[in-house]
């Protein structure tokens, strides 16, 4: 009598409570922007974790078991993405990949934290480790341990006393911008235009416009990737010539590819780049070009060395423990000895933040070219 | 002042662009009384089929140039019109209004999944150059894109007023029933309608894709703004879309310069807003006789 | 349009709710999640299916109305310390308030000129919350929302807050029901299916209009202040005009004036995607071609296609035995 008038209901039961994967298998759950907003950041950290994936697969698994790796698309809706992790969470993931977008991140850590899952997030939003979660992980430095970096850089390199802030009032930019903010004043720099554009948006001449008169020393350019290039392009035509200095996106593949020449004279700090001076960072580029037919930005090293994370902490724990696998993480350091997949000595806070090497790079002809490596903060 | 011209000629270089997309809007709304929402993606996919045709078929750029054209206007002028608007349109409007935002989510999610989702740059037939002029840079694309989107209303308007067939699409457009009595081929006029529209797209999609990128989200702006631009010119009339873009395009550009970049998008929504419940009929449109 | 159809409405709403009551026993917190997210959106496409199916006006603000209602919700119960119920009640007066200070002057120039006014005034709302950081949180949100505590029973977990969802949802639809059969509701129908003779029998249309569009803006709203303590964080992004145009699209795929449909197209654009995960993103594509293909065939959308199908099956008229049962 039930089931005949609930079909549905049922329906929707049985979809939803699928049945674990086989034993032998360790099942991952990867929740990432892969439509709307995000779906450029999301894409290439769903595919740098492929390929850690197919990597590991390949040299035995962890432990001598074979990773599933599933994607659940979010949306980049925080709703969506907190259905998607309990899901994931329902369904026995040993950890959650992703989300990348802070605001997702922050309507979903809750749940992760309540089952007391690790959650590796690409994302770089400052407030994100301030809560007190101790089983939220970041897979690069967060924005109030770059911004530092490009306030030095401004006043010490750059030699820039004014500089117009160009960044895009979503959660990633508002959070740079307003990590920035206090860093210029620390280091005597006046802003001279403090400029607000649209994610997505396509039109930047009148922005262009808008940084071309504030006559700044030093324009910082804090977008995501097409809307940096974009920029790059409006400021070009409009005969913008101060140094563009930015924070990682300005200076990625994508940006130099889609920017063409406007692209040319941008400086700034990198956290991860496929060009650094790190040659299992260029080995990752080259393989990711070859199985993607594109060069991957940051977020495709972020989930690559997500997967590794979780690789490190599991064979340093010897055994799949969800709980353990976040305590044994929480201060850890990893080297590229022990876990070649982290690529570069990464060490992890106690609040689930990351200290590392960075870089100063600029961009000539079209390549990324770094001139500098700047030390872990806390090494 | 140098900057005020600045600020202007951007602003009429992206209201071209919204014009473009806005007279279409107003043919298509003229003939069959129906709000497309999908007019942006129309904007949108054109530069993608051309790419795709570049990068999937291995074509070359004018090659893929002429086939991603001749494709898109037979999917979305002459497709749209068969297989989407005529089994609807006896439902009434506000179902077809609906089946246009349906369509607008296959548009952009097919571009996303049938091609990528990155942006990707797309050829200028123009060279990246900028001039100076009075103490300012303008762009030469700027240029030529108001050149070539004048050109192509002026055209359309010269079309609709002074050739038969024009004025036979206009005549069917305002009174079909007379037109009918009249031995106007109402049906092909209204068909024409939609291959115009599909083609002032296309033609939109060519001139703004080398300075915006080609990428499945980006008709959401521009769909917005040619609505918008749609309603303060005046719906019913060619010119009324022209100025309608031109007016929205300077308006944003002056928003961002002078008032607030983070309120930028609400100057023309407040405006859109004003003229409706003063003007309703638009800056420059005529009153409706019929209801709708 | 007779009573005993009415009645089985009622039946099947009262019915459906205590399904869905236990529905979710074994079902884990993340089905769970998604049944008490499908009522949730079925409440905020009610309240559109008013406005649209049976007022005639299209609405392009209902998830601003949402977002008004779930940021109201959110802000009284975390910064004012107000407990759910009243934030609930003063979410949806407030939603109501707007709707009339919006509708009043768009209506009076021409009622299909509310679709251009919500349009605008959906990204304003959105522009406010974003940009309005001091009360809004702006991109960064609003998170830790409470869920609330009912007679001292609280809601936490998501086995007591679904069923509080079911409880909340039921009434809000019961009142609806109860509002269509009214005096009220007929005006709205005999305006739907036709304004010049409603007119000449009396029904001041624009009142009826407005008061439809109001109340349809107060469902959204007390769909907001469910989502709010659902999802226990808010920000701007689920509010935009594309959520706006993907409710409508939900009303219209359910069958648009039925009462039952906005559970149905709830269903089709909330959990139908959980169902299609495994096709990566196409299942946007896949709703969106379900709509388009329900408009041609059908545009009475899947209630008004079962209904067809059962008098084509019955060939006599509907009886006691309505066909909109066997789709909750």
């Amino acid at each position: 009598m039930k089931q005949s008038i609930l079909a549905l209901g049922i329906a929707a039961t049985a979809a939803l409570a699928l049945p674990a994967a086989a034993q032998e298998r360790i099942k991952l759950v990867n929740v990432v922007e892969l439509s709307g907003a995000g779906a450029t950041a999301g894409t290439n950290w769903k595919n740098g974790i492929d390929l850690a994936v197919a990597d590991i697969n390949a040299r035995g698994g962890i432990l001598g078991r074979q990773i599933e790796i599933v994607h659940y698309d979010t949306q980049t809706n925080p709703g969506n993405t907190r259905a998607a992790v309990q899901r994931a969470i329902d369904e026995g993931t040993y950890a959650v990949l992703g989300p990348v977008f802070s605001g997702p991140i922050g309507a979903s850590m809750q749940i992760a934290q309540r089952a007391e899952i690790a959650q590796i997030v690409g994302g770089e939003a400052a407030g994100l480790t301030r809560q007190g979660n101790q089983y939220l992980f970041r897979t690069s430095l967060s924005q109030s341990a770059a911004m530092p970096k490009i306030a030095a850089y401004l006043k010490n390199t750059v030699k820039a006393s004014s500089v117009a802030v160009v960044w895009v009032n979503n959660d990633f930019g508002k959070g740079g911008r307003d990590a920035i903010l206090p860093e210029l004043q620390k280091a005597g720099i006046r802003v001279a235009a403090d400029i607000s554009t649209e994610q997505g948006q396509a039109d930047f001449a009148a922005d262009a416009i808008k940084v071309k008169n504030a006559n700044a020393d030093a324009v910082f350019v804090y977008l995501n990737e097409e809307e940096s290039a974009r920029f790059l392009r409006a400021a070009k035509q409009q005969g913008v010539d101060k140094p563009m200095v930015g924070e990682t996106t300005l200076l990625g593949a994508k940006v130099i590819e889609l920017a063409g020449d406007a692209a040319n004279g941008v400086r700034g700090h990198v956290g991860l780049s496929i060009d650094a001076p790190v040659p299992a960072f260029q080995e990752f580029g080259r393989k990711f070009q070859a199985r993607f037919n594109y060069a991957s930005d940051h977020n495709g090293l972020k989930g690559y060395m997500a997967v590794a994370m979780i690789k490190w902490a599991t064979e340093k724990q010897k055994k799949f423990d969800k709980k353990g696998l976040a305590d044994t993480l929480r201060g850890a350091t990893i080297t590229p000895a022990e876990e070649p997949g982290i690529m570069i000595t990464t060490k992890v806070e106690t609040n689930g933040d990351l200290d590392r090497e960075s870089y100063l790079a600029e961009v000539e002809n079209g390549k990324q070219i770094i001139k500098a490596t700047l030390p872990m903060i806390n090494p | 002042m140098a900057e005020f011209l600045a600020y202007l000629i951007a602003g009429l270089a992206t209201g071209a662009i919204y014009a473009l997309a806005a007279i279409g809007f107003t043919l298509v709304w003229q003939t069959s009384q129906m709000i497309n929402f999908a007019q942006g993606e129309f904007v949108m996919l054109p530069a993608i089929l051309i790419l795709a045709a570049v990068k999937l078929a291995g074509l070359p750029v004018w090659a893929a140039a002429i086939l991603g054209i001749a494709a898109f206007i037979a999917l979305f002028g002459w497709g749209f019109k068969l297989v989407i608007v005529d089994p609807m349109i006896r439902h009434g409007v506000l179902p077809l209004a609906i089946a246009t935002m349906a369509l607008s989510i296959i548009m952009k999610e097919g571009a996303k999944d049938g091609f990528t989702a990155e942006a990707q740059r797309f050829p200028s037939l123009v060279p990246q150059e900028t001039v100076s002029f009075l103490g300012i840079s303008i762009s030469l694309q700027h240029i030529a894109i108001i050149i070539v989107a004048c050109l192509a209303i002026g055209t359309l308007q010269w079309f609709v007023t002074r050739t038969k067939t024009g004025r036979q699409m206009q005549a069917s457009a305002q009174n079909p029933n007379v037109a009918l009595i009249l031995g106007i081929p109402v049906a092909q006029m209204v068909m024409l309608t939609f291959l115009i529209n599909a083609a002032l797209a296309a033609l939109a999609s060519i001139l703004i894709s080398p300075i915006y990128l080609a990428k499945f989200s980006n008709g959401e702006v521009i769909g917005l703004f040619a609505f918008i631009a749609a309603i303060v010119g005046g719906f019913n009339q060619v010119r009324g879309a022209l100025a309608g873009g031109l007016i929205v395009g300077v308006i944003d550009s002056l928003a961002a310069a002078y008032i607030s970049t983070s309120y930028r998008l609400a100057v023309p929504l407040v405006l859109l807003v004003v003229i409706i419940l003063i003007k309703p009929e638009g800056l420059f449109g005529r009153k409706e006789e019929r209801g709708v | 349009m007779n009573t005993s159809r009415f009645d089985a409405v009622f039946a099947t709403l009262v019915l459906g709710a205590v399904i869905l009551w236990f529905a979710p026993a074994g079902m884990g917190r993340y089905g769970t999640y998604v049944l008490s997210l499908w009522l949730v959106t079925a409440v905020a496409v009610m309240g559109l299916n008013l406005t649209l199916g049976i007022a005639g006006l299209k609405s392009l603000a209902q998830a601003a109305f949402m977002g008004i209602g779930a940021y109201a919700t959110a802000l009284l119960t975390t910064k004012a310390g107000i407990g759910w119920l009243p934030a609930f009640a003063i979410s949806g007066a407030l939603c109501f308030a707007v709707g009339l200070l919006l509708g009043f002057p768009a209506l009076r120039v021409k009622a299909h000129y509310l679709a251009f006014v919500t349009l605008a005034f959906s990204t304003l709302v959105w522009l406010v919350l974003r940009n309005e950081q001091w009360l809004t949180g702006g991109v960064f949100g609003i998170s830790n929302i409470p869920r609330p505590m009912i007679f001292g029973i609280k809601t936490d977990n998501a086995l007591p807050f679904h069923r509080f969802v079911v409880v909340v949802t039921l009434l809000l639809a019961l009142v609806l029901w109860w509002l269509v059969r009214s005096p009220w509701g007929r005006a709205f129908l005999a305006l739907r299916e036709n304004p010049v003779r409603a007119a000449s029998l009396g029904v001041n249309i624009r009142a009826y209009t407005l008061l439809a569009f109001a109340i349809g803006s107060a469902y959204a709203g007390f769909a907001g202040a469910l989502y709010a303590p659902l999802v226990e964080f808010i920000d701007p992004s689920p509010f935009q005009l594309s959520a706006s145009f993907f409710l409508l699209l939900m009303v219209v795929a359910g069958g648009s004036g039925y009462q039952l449909g906005p559970f149905v197209g709830a269903l089709l654009g909330v959990v139908l995607p959980e169902w299609l995960r495994f096709t990566g993103g196409l299942y946007l594509i896949i709703f969106a071609a379900i709509v388009i293909g329900l408009l041609i065939a059908c545009p009475q959308g899947v209630l008004g296609l079962l209904e067809r199908g059962w008098i084509a099956v019955r060939r006599r008229p509907v009886g006691s035995n309505p066909p909109i049962k066997e789709t909750v």
